[in-house]
């Protein structure tokens, strides 16, 4: 199955594409061409895991566990498209606010090298394959952090770098003790060995080493203090690709893991994630209900939501992983389109600051309503996707007797709901304050930079109206992950055509 | 040998961490190539090491003994290199960070903080 291999071949080919291009308008061009092709492979690969069950392939000519092996399942196939559609949002919502010309920016290179990492990590089969997609995210993540140079984006760049260093590090370290003990570094491989005799004390000081750098990844409690301080100083369309991808691909990483081999001592570590994810919701969501600027608000905000995908890991049944994953595909697209919102309302107002913004509701009522479709999935209002999602999460809590984090959830589900009718009252409801920044700078806005925000906020309703037909498919993730004898199987025996 | 190697691995994270925590960013990205050290030393050593044997072989040699491991070599060859760009993208920032405030203590990142 070489197609497997196109999530990652592709954005190379287009970044050794955008070297060559000088143009702003034909990179444009082929950055929205370049997505939409993006998902069109991911749906592809999705009918095949329909059809096949679990894609897999071995890379460089040797046979698994010695080859790198790219492996497909149901959660990967779900991240890809949903991570497809966002990028495919982003490259139009780039054409309308990112400034700058592509021959000095060079935005776009380290756009589809980003793409590469992120869908490298989510297909991988190999823990340091995994390392390698993980530093590609890292590095195009610093330079697409600091493009613009300010004072305050150079900072964010050395928070988001200085903590972020530390994780690879410590993932490394975890991956050497871990090849160690066991002699490979194929996950197949590795859930065959772990997962026959119980040896919890080797493991657990590696399984600790990748809770920890996933953990600052994923921007859980209390790892996530790099996040806050960076995520809202780049441009907007860099904050809504980075909320919108890199914390999930942490998750995705945690989820792997913790479902695939590290089932050892399982009592202290789904503790742990227990304890981690409802101190991460609570907190972020009370940091998010201080703030005043948008894009702070909705950075703690992004903390607070991994809490929930952490909570349904940690309950480690099949509903609740159901439940996790799809609360990932929720909030990919609804806190992406929060963050579009965002940079519209800094378009119109000139600023982020929710004091100086005001009577947005008469001035751009199709803004409101954009702004309402992400803002109530978030909060949970049904029909729209996030009910459903924190529904199944609920629902499996309470059947497995988790009663304090399902209360932590219901009431941090209040926070959200308080932090989004910040964001409604002060932005679209007040009076217009009549400073004169105010004054000067009123733009109207045009079809295309609406659009992006139109696509997600689709996708977020459609979510809620077919949730069953979603639901299901993260069932089938779920079951894949609980139960992962198909994994090992198809990777080890080569069952694959 | 591992125990001299287990040793000045301890040395190299002690020293990483220290520098790491001082105050000035140009001190924190020497804390990290420590520690970026120290870990490539404790992937190569967690992996086994022997001495004086090859890493890779003809088909000729049949006994497993007479090689050395080549993925740990392979892997943390691929680390240092990764490890080495990072590295270079920390100085560089540090550098453009320097030119646009004229500071290097890292008290004085308190723009983006609340």
């Amino acid at each position: 199955m070489t197609a497997i291999a196109l999530p990652i071949l592709f954005p190379f080919l287009l970044i050794l594409v955008f070297i060559a291009v000088k143009s702003n308008r034909t990179a444009q061009l082929i950055a929205v061409v370049g997505t939409a092709v993006l998902v069109v492979i991911s749906i592809y690969l999705f009918f095949e895991v329909q059809k096949y069950g679990i894609l897999t392939l071995d890379m460089g000519g040797w046979k698994s566990p010695m080859a790198i092996t790219l492996v497909v399942d149901y959660l990967s196939v779900l991240m890809l498209i949903v991570s497809s559609l966002i990028v495919f949002a982003l490259s139009i919502y780039a054409i309308y606010f990112m400034p700058g010309q592509h021959k000095s920016t060079r935005f776009y290179v380290f756009f589809f090298a980003l793409i590469m990492g992120v869908n490298g990590a989510f297909i991988t089969g190999d823990v340091f394959n995994l390392y390698v997609w993980f530093e590609v995210i890292l590095i195009s993540s610093f330079v697409l952090i600091i493009i613009g140079n300010s004072k305050e984006q150079l900072e964010g760049g050395i928070k988001y770098m200085a903590l972020n260093l530390i994780g690879s590090l410590l993932f490394l370290a975890g991956l050497g003790l871990l090849y160690g003990k066991t002699g490979t570094l194929n996950m197949a491989h590795l859930a065959q060995i772990l997962r026959a005799e119980e040896q919890s004390i080797l493991i657990n000081s590696s399984t600790a080493l990748f809770f920890i750098a996933f953990g600052i990844k994923a921007a859980v409690f209390p790892l996530f203090f790099w996040l806050p301080a960076s995520y809202h100083t780049p441009n907007i369309t860099i904050s809504a690709l980075f909320a919108g991808l890199l914390t999930k691909v942490g998750v995705y990483a945690l989820i792997r893991f913790f479902t695939l081999f590290f089932v050892q001592d399982q009592a202290f570590w789904l503790n742990m994630l227990l304890v981690v994810a409802g101190f991460t919701m609570v907190v972020g969501g009370m940091a998010a209900s201080a703030h005043y600027d948008v894009r702070r608000i909705l950075s703690y905000h992004i903390i607070s939501q991994i809490g929930y995908m952490i909570m349904g890991l940690a309950i480690f049944t099949p509903l609740a992983i159901a439940g996790a994953i799809f609360f990932m595909i929720h909030n990919m697209i609804a806190k992406t389109n929060t963050f579009l919102i965002a940079g519209m309302i800094n378009k119109i107002k000139g600023t982020f600051y929710l004091k100086d913004i005001g009577g947005l509701l008469s001035q751009s009522p199709l803004l409101a309503v954009l702004f309402i479709i992400p803002a109530f999935a978030l909060v949970g209002v049904p029909p729209l996707s996030g009910f459903f999602a924190k529904f199944i999460l609920v629902k499996a809590g309470i059947e497995s007797k988790d009663y304090i984090i399902v209360a932590v959830a219901v009431l941090t589900a209040m926070l959200t709901l308080y932090s989004m009718i910040k964001i409604w009252n002060e932005a679209f409801l007040k009076e217009s304050p009549t400073t004169e920044l105010a004054k000067s700078e009123e733009v109207k806005l045009r079809f295309g930079h609406f659009l992006p925000s139109i696509i997600l906020g689709i996708a977020s309703v459609l979510l809620g109206l077919f949730a069953a037909t979603i639901f299901e498919f993260a069932t089938r993730a779920a079951n894949q992950l609980i139960e992962p004898a198909a994994y090992i199987n198809s990777v080890l025996n080569h069952t694959m055509p | 040998m591992e125990i001299f190697l287990a040793i000045l691995i301890g040395v190299l994270y002690t020293a990483g961490v220290y520098m790491v925590l001082r105050r000035s960013i140009l001190k924190f990205i020497i804390g990290i190539i420590f520690m970026s050290n120290a870990t490539n030393l404790l992937v190569f050593l967690a992996s086994g090491i022997v001495a004086g044997k090859p890493a890779f072989v003809d088909d000729a040699v049949k006994n497993a003994d007479n090689i050395a491991d080549p993925l740990p070599q392979a892997l943390v060859l691929t680390a240092v290199v990764i490890g080495f760009g990072l590295v270079v993208f920390a100085l560089a920032l540090k550098l453009k960070f320097f030119e646009t405030t004229g500071t290097d203590d890292l008290d004085q990142l308190k723009k983006t903080d609340n």
